[in-house]
């Protein structure tokens, strides 16, 4: 049977599902990053297996600005959790509780 | 095909032959092998060719012999090396993580090797002709990052992780400039491909080559492209992830005898690959440097300028003392990067003045003024005074 | 070749990815961090498959090499010896099974019911030059903004990573 888009997309899929499981499962803010980035990554495949296969290339530049995006995204959010780091000595989301009552 | 041509293409001739010999079938499969194990035994050889070099240039530099016992003159000395590393006992610390301790000299070892691929050694002599060559050997390149993060690390050593800290924190600085500098070379010869851009560099002025470094913006790009490549390949004077006088040997300082040898092995060959880089970029890869000299063998030229820019680490190394880390920094982020950002600035101009005089008068001040304007926005502020020594008169 | 090429990547990728959110020998962010990157490898092939050469060297160039390598340098910076004994919670395991269950479902039953329409011959070849044409002239805006955003970003790490805010 020959590998066509579907494959792809099951592919793309399973990625994305792996990545949702990690964000709610996980609870250092580290590792729920990390998931994050599979997930845009499981929706890059899909948006390069659709560009190749609809020939057209307005896929691959979308992934092109998602990488982008995502490269900012991490620089932002690493920071953000560095200085989370400096004020509560921690990186787990359940020790971030100031907003409760 | 006259004789100069024949040397010219001796080895893509032996490939051809030797390919020639199998089935069709397996034809592209060994012409793939015969590329790769060529790379490998070309350039392990000039691996120890220029350890021996080092050993004795830096000797002579330093007043003293460097290797002289094994063989007439030492030359068998990087044999002895071998055979030590390999007999040596292979410790791994007993808190370490054992599997990333393992992979982090192969992580180290098979992308520098993987970079040479795009390396253009001689005319046809391209192991891997890719579109996006240059992207791919600094994709490639980040690898070494990974390699010396996991050695760090995994190691549970404190001044392993100091040394690996140091070192991730100066390859990321002055990766910027690295592919800043290329950059140039990119816009001007306007393909990614290795290959293209040697040929973009072919044909002579009378006797004056077309390189890319006979231009004032590939000037500057070729001097910051050879500080930022030697601050990548950890040497000196960027040597401070292994400054064994304050961290021991740094992020190896747990690695011994064949996986230390790997390390050393990744190191020398990453400085190959950027030296060739450096040659294809700017010193107009495997042409010759005068017109009359075009009947030497182009893979001669390659490694006559390999050798030369190895030479010139050796130089360095031997002449320069370490930065400091705050000074490296400084170096990277306040000198380099807006050298290297004006430099494209110059490359563009360049391209689009039409007069020849013009664009030289242009560019060499644009450049001149960038590095009299940043050197002494370095300096500001710093007493530059003779140093007094208050015991050692 | 081809197919054999794709199955070995798909599932190396999934193999990986799965080492990264829930791996069963270490909790450590370290290793979650080396699986993806190895994951990201795997994704990159997949990409040369389908003939995005350009991608497949920015995928390894910008993510192994800049986002993972900024990764490692936070977890180095931050001391985690606490995180490596994390449990993971029924509850949070049960909810994320759930949800990426759920979601799963989802894309695979829209898979199922309506099949990609599109089995041409996969034609599209991203070269370098092709999307380069694109990139600046169909696209010049967005890509000009994402400089922009670039800078933006660029100026909040700063501020954010100054030690005594003002």
């Amino acid at each position: 049977m020959n590998v066509g888009l579907g494959h792809y997309l099951v592919v793309s899929a399973l990625l994305f599902a792996l990545g949702l499981f990690g964000v709610i499962a996980r609870r250092n803010l580290l590792v729920i990053y990390m998931s994050l980035e599979l997930m845009l990554n499981a929706a890059n495949l899909a948006l390069v297996a659709f560009s190749r296969f609809t020939n057209n290339l307005d896929g691959q530049i979308l992934v092109f600005f998602v990488i982008t995006v995502a490269a900012a995204e991490v620089s932002v959010g690493l920071a953000l959790i560095v200085a989370l780091y400096r004020k509560r000595r921690s990186a787990h989301v359940e020790d971030l509780t100031a907003m409760k009552l | 095909m006259t004789l100069t041509e024949g040397m010219d293409q001796v080895f893509v001739l032996l490939k051809h032959w030797l390919v020639g010999l199998a089935g069709p079938h397996w034809q592209p499969l060994l012409s793939d092998l015969i590329s790769v194990a060529a790379l490998i035994a070309t350039f392990a050889t000039l691996f120890a060719v220029t350890t021996l070099l080092e050993r004795k240039g830096l000797g002579r530099m330093q007043n003293r012999f460097g290797p002289n016992r094994v063989g007439p003159c030492g030359v068998l000395q990087p044999l002895a090396d071998g055979v030590k590393a390999l007999i040596k006992e292979d410790i791994v610390p007993s808190g370490a993580d054992k599997v990333m301790h393992f992979f982090a000299p192969l992580v180290l070892v098979v992308p520098v090797f993987l970079a040479l691929a795009v390396i253009p050694v001689g005319r046809n002599m391209a192991a891997l002709d890719l579109d996006s060559g240059v992207l791919f050997f600094f994709a490639v390149g980040a690898a070494t990052e990974l390699s010396v993060f996991m050695a760090g690390w995994s190691s549970r050593n404190k001044y392993s992780l100091l040394g690996a800290m140091r070192a991730v924190a100066q390859m990321i600085s002055y990766e910027v400039p690295l592919i800043l500098s290329a950059i140039a070379v990119i816009m001007i010869a306007g393909s990614l491909s290795t290959v293209e851009i040697v040929k973009a560099q072919a044909g002579y002025s009378g006797v004056i080559p077309h390189w890319y470094v006979l231009t004032p913006w590939g000037f500057a790009a070729f001097i910051l492209f050879m500080i930022a490549a030697m601050a990548e390949s950890n040497r000196a004077p960027f040597d401070l992830p292994e400054g064994e006088s304050e961290i021991i040997a740094g992020y190896y300082t747990e690695y011994s005898g064949f996986k230390f040898a790997l390390f050393f092995l990744g190191e020398y060959v990453g400085m190959f690959a950027v030296s060739g880089m450096a040659v294809t970029l700017f010193l107009g890869g495997w042409h010759a440097p005068f017109s009359f000299l075009t009947w030497v063998p182009s893979w001669l030229w390659f490694f006559a300028k390999l050798i030369a820019l190895i030479c010139v680490f050796i130089w360095v190394r031997g002449t320069l003392p370490r930065l400091r880390l705050d000074q490296l920094m400084n170096f990277a982020w306040k000198f380099m990067l807006p050298m290297a950002l004006l430099d494209m600035l110059a490359a563009g101009l360049w391209h689009f003045i039409p007069a020849v005089s013009a664009r030289w008068l242009v560019c060499s001040a644009l450049v001149l003024g960038a590095y009299a304007m940043l050197a002494r926005g370095l300096i500001q502020g710093r007493k530059v005074a003779k140093r007094t020594y208050q015991y050692a008169e | 070749m081809q197919d054999i090429l794709f199955y070995i990547f798909a599932y190396l990728a999934l193999q990986f990815g799965f080492l990264v959110v829930a791996n069963p020998f270490s909790r450590n962010p370290v290793t979650s961090a080396m699986f993806l990157v190895l994951t990201i490898a795997s994704l990159a092939g997949l990409f040369v498959l389908l003939h995005a050469f350009f991608l497949a060297a920015v995928q390894v160039l910008v993510y192994a090499g800049a986002v993972m390598v900024l990764f490692l340098f936070v977890i180095m910076l931050l001391d985690l010896r606490a995180e490596e004994r994390e449990r993971l919670r029924t509850f949070e395991v049960v909810a994320g099974l759930i949800s990426a269950g759920a979601i799963l479902f989802i894309f695979l039953a829209t898979l199922v019911h309506s099949p990609p329409g599109i089995q041409q011959s996969p034609t599209a070849e991203g070269g370098t030059i092709a999307l380069g044409r694109l990139l600046f002239s169909h696209y010049l805006l967005p890509f000009e903004i994402v400089s922009v955003l670039l800078l933006v970003a660029m100026v909040g790490v700063v501020l954010l990573s100054k030690k005594n805010l003002k």
